[in-house]
């Protein structure tokens, strides 16, 4: 053999090549933050992006055990389906899961709402700063990515948080290399993304390289909807169609999963990961763009929801 | 563009980087000064290339009307925060993602103004390539050399000089020439580069994306030609093998049933910083100076004959050593040094000035240990690069190259030979913050 084609075969795929990387990093990221801190733990809402995050903290803490608890907060507005797939997945991968509900705070009083069906995805931030409190959380980690929304595309792999949660996005640390600062203050804590410079797509390639489980809402499914604009909104019990709307059962899938309040299906006829995939390659909008009723209210909705300690 | 256009462009380019990405990922900054056209720029490249999706197109169209924008603001792009659209400027860095059908990109677009100097910086520690903007009216000024300068010094040495907003200066080629010149008298002082000038509009994509075949004076490549072709650097792959220990595992293996007796697995889970390791490689282990031979490397289940530069493994060896986080498994032959003292180029990134009598902490790979700077050699003046003896203390931005003392070993390279044993950054023991980022020589 001429050393040409050997030169050839010893080249691994381009593209395997960048999930190895994407994922190297995401194993680092997570050790490191595990080595440093005192009490880390892993939100985990179900959602593919979750799963991934999941499945990476499989493999970087291998042979051992998973060395983090997982934390839902749950706006008690999830698809059923998923908090049954969140039960499921934090047995099969032996992890301990708290859950700590919206609920709870509107009981309180540290979450007042202004219409009992009002969406309840930016209370979750009030929620989730009662749990870090209760627990003493000094790390979340969590599964944003910055190809998501644009101010999501400005934030540091480890991002510090103050006691209210806040995020300033204007004096955030500097991050060389992959030299991780992971040191705060007590009462402050710190926001990792271990998986910020994956794009949707490679989430994707990464779910079928690794033979990941999701949720079915991912795939495509029959389903009542409305049309809002270019929105597909679900009928549910929160989102009940208006007077005078046509209920029509389409085929669709969520391309993100979270509060059913704020989150809305595309029409898709994808019902395996490499159909997905194909979809993705073609498609002309963003992720959160085509499907989250949250982002659209306003050009920076993302940013004031971050900065008062959203994820 | 027509969007259907546009459309097809886009469906090409992904299907065509899935199946044939032909020269690896390339990461690329931009830099400059203020509002000399960076943001505008990676707008259009992401827009000449199809990778603007028809939502975040449509958002930005809205934003420029209701500014009484005559055309696209392409810099509402990447300008994600409010203040920085309500002012105009980037203060942080973007991440965006792109590919064509050739490569796959990640782009930094970095603050020009000089406040933000930190995050300019921290977008260039893991660059390949800077494209420096400058204004064809302005030329090269301070901030174009400050951050050609800290390009070089945090080890890019793949430059391209964009001389943008050609279109306000009548294309004439002379101030093209002129301001290229310049710039190639500055950085020839800092050592070898490779420099790509390249003469274009950024607000109407001249030279960008596609060749101006109305610049019938340039006969060079268009910007995305150039970032397109140049090889990625694996210089990692070719240096001396070095992994720092992130975390020790421990585990009981097997469960005694069927007579079968449990065994302690012991393994040393890190990410090469450089080189290969191999099943049966002999490692030195730092700082104990034992050696011992790899007996596995795993990813999770799946075991590997070889792993390469930036690979995440777990490591297992032939006998029992003492290793914790922050020791280093190293080529045997080509060892790291082994230092309480380092002479560094530092780059102070906070606004706290220098404490020159303060304990600070560094964390270099996977090791912190306290230091203290017992001696600031000089400071660089970015403009003329002369030095300045012995300062007294440093101010945010300020470069200087420092000794430092450290209460234990460090197991480094020359920031020129590897990138991750040869940096660290200055966390203040106090505040927690990173307040300065250091390469060593
Ligand atoms: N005429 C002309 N104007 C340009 C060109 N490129 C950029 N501009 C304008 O220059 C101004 C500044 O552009 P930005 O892209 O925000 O500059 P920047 O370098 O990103 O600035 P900072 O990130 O704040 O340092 C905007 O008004 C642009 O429209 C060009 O090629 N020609
Ligand atoms: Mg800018």
């Amino acid at each position: 053999m001429n050393s040409q084609s050997n030169d050839l075969l010893d080249q691994p795929h381009p593209s395997a090549d960048h999930l190895d990387l994407l994922e190297a990093e995401a194993l680092f990221i997570l050790r490191e933050v595990t080595a440093e801190c005192r009490h880390p733990v892993m939100l985990y809402s179900g959602g593919k992006d979750s799963a991934v995050l999941l499945h990476l903290a499989y493999k970087a803490f291998h042979p051992e055990r998973i060395g983090l608890a997982l934390l839902h907060i749950d706006t008690g507005h999830n698809y059923d389906e998923v908090i049954a797939y969140r039960d499921r997945m934090a047995e099969r991968y032996d992890c301990q899961l708290h859950v700590r509900n919206v609920e709870d705070s509107i009981r309180k009083g540290s979450v007042r709402l202004r219409h009992p069906l009002e969406s309840r995805n930016s209370h979750q931030s009030v929620t989730l700063m009662e749990a870090i409190a209760e627990f003493g959380f000094d790390a979340c980690l969590g599964g944003a990515r910055r190809d998501e929304e644009k101010a999501r595309a400005k934030e540091r792999i480890v991002s510090v948080r103050d006691e209210f949660g806040q995020w300033e996005p204007k004096n955030q640390r500097p991050e060389l290399w992959s030299l991780y600062n992971t040191r705060v203050a007590p009462g402050n804590h710190v926001r990792v993304f271990p998986i910020s410079n994956w794009t949707e797509l490679d989430v994707w390639q990464y779910i079928q390289r690794e033979d990941i489980e999701l949720p079915e809402l991912y795939f495509s499914h029959l389903r009542d909807i409305v049309r809002r604009g270019d929105i597909l909104v679900p009928v549910t019990h929160l989102t009940p169609a208006n007077q005078g709307e046509t209920v029509e059962t389409i085929s669709c899938r969520f391309r993100t999963v979270g509060d059913i309040s704020c989150t809305a299906p595309v029409a898709s006829t994808a019902i395996t990961v490499a159909d997905i995939i194909a979809e993705t390659t073609q498609c002309l909008l963003t992720e959160r763009g085509a499907t989250r009723l949250d982002d659209r209210a306003s050009d920076g909705a993302m940013e004031q929801r971050k900065k008062e300690g959203y994820f | 563009m027509n969007p259907l256009v546009h459309q097809a462009l886009h469906t090409e380019t992904i299907e065509l980087a899935q199946n044939q990405c032909l020269s690896g990922l390339l990461r690329f900054i931009t830099a400059g000064s203020v509002d000399d056209g960076k943001s505008t720029l990676i707008g259009r490249l992401l827009y000449d290339t199809g990778n603007v999706a028809a939502d975040q197109l449509a958002s930005i169209q809205a934003t420029s009307q209701k500014r009484g924008l005559a055309a696209i603001d392409w810099s509402l792009l990447t300008d994600g925060l409010i203040a920085e659209r309500e002012q105009g400027i980037t203060i942080d860095v973007a991440y965006r993602y792109f590919s064509t059908a050739r490569r796959k990109f990640i782009i930094g677009d970095a603050p020009g103004h000089e406040q933000y100097t930190r995050n300019m910086v921290t977008a260039a520690s893991s660059a390949d390539l800077a494209i420096l903007l400058v204004d064809a009216r302005k030329g090269v000024i301070t901030q174009t050399r400050r951050h050609a300068y800290l390009a070089h010094l945090l080890g890019i040495r793949e430059l391209v000089l964009a001389v943008n907003k050609m279109d306000l200066v009548d294309w004439q080629p002379s101030i093209y020439r002129s301001i290229v010149d310049e710039f190639n008298a500055f950085v020839s002082q800092l050592g070898r580069h490779h420099v790509q000038a390249i003469p274009l509009s950024a607000l109407n994509g001249t030279n960008v994306a596609t060749h101006a075949e109305a610049i019938p004076w340039y006969d060079g490549p268009s910007l995305l030609e150039h970032l397109e072709s140049i090889p990625s650097r694996r210089d990692a792959d070719q240096t001396p093998m070095r992994l720092p220990v992130q975390r020790v595992v421990r585990v009981m293996m097997g469960n005694g049933a069927n007579g079968a007796t449990e065994k302690e697995f012991r393994g040393y889970q890190g990410t090469l910083a450089s080189g290969h390791l191999h099943v049966g490689d002999e490692v030195e282990v730092m700082p104990s100076g034992q050696r011992a031979r790899v007996t596995g490397l795993n990813i999770a289940e799946q075991a590997l004959q070889k792993a390469s530069a930036d690979r995440s493994v777990v490591v297992s060896l032939d006998r029992e050593i003492d290793i914790s986080r922050g020791d280093m498994l190293s080529d045997p032959i080509q060892l790291p040094r082994v230092t309480k003292g380092i002479t560094a180029d530092v780059c102070w990134l906070s606004e706290q000035p220098l404490q020159t009598h303060g304990k600070y902490l560094i964390k270099h790979t996977t090791r912190s240990v306290n230091a203290l700077f017992d001696d600031l050699i000089y400071r660089v003046d970015v403009n003329t690069l002369a030095h300045e003896a012995a300062p007294e203390s440093a101010v945010m931005n300020d470069i200087l190259r420092v000794k430092l003392k450290l209460q234990q070993p460090l197991f480094v390279d020359n920031y020129s030979d590897n990138r991750t044993t040869g940096s660290f950054i200055v966390i203040d023991p106090v505040s927690f913050h990173t307040v300065a980022a250091g390469v060593i020589i």
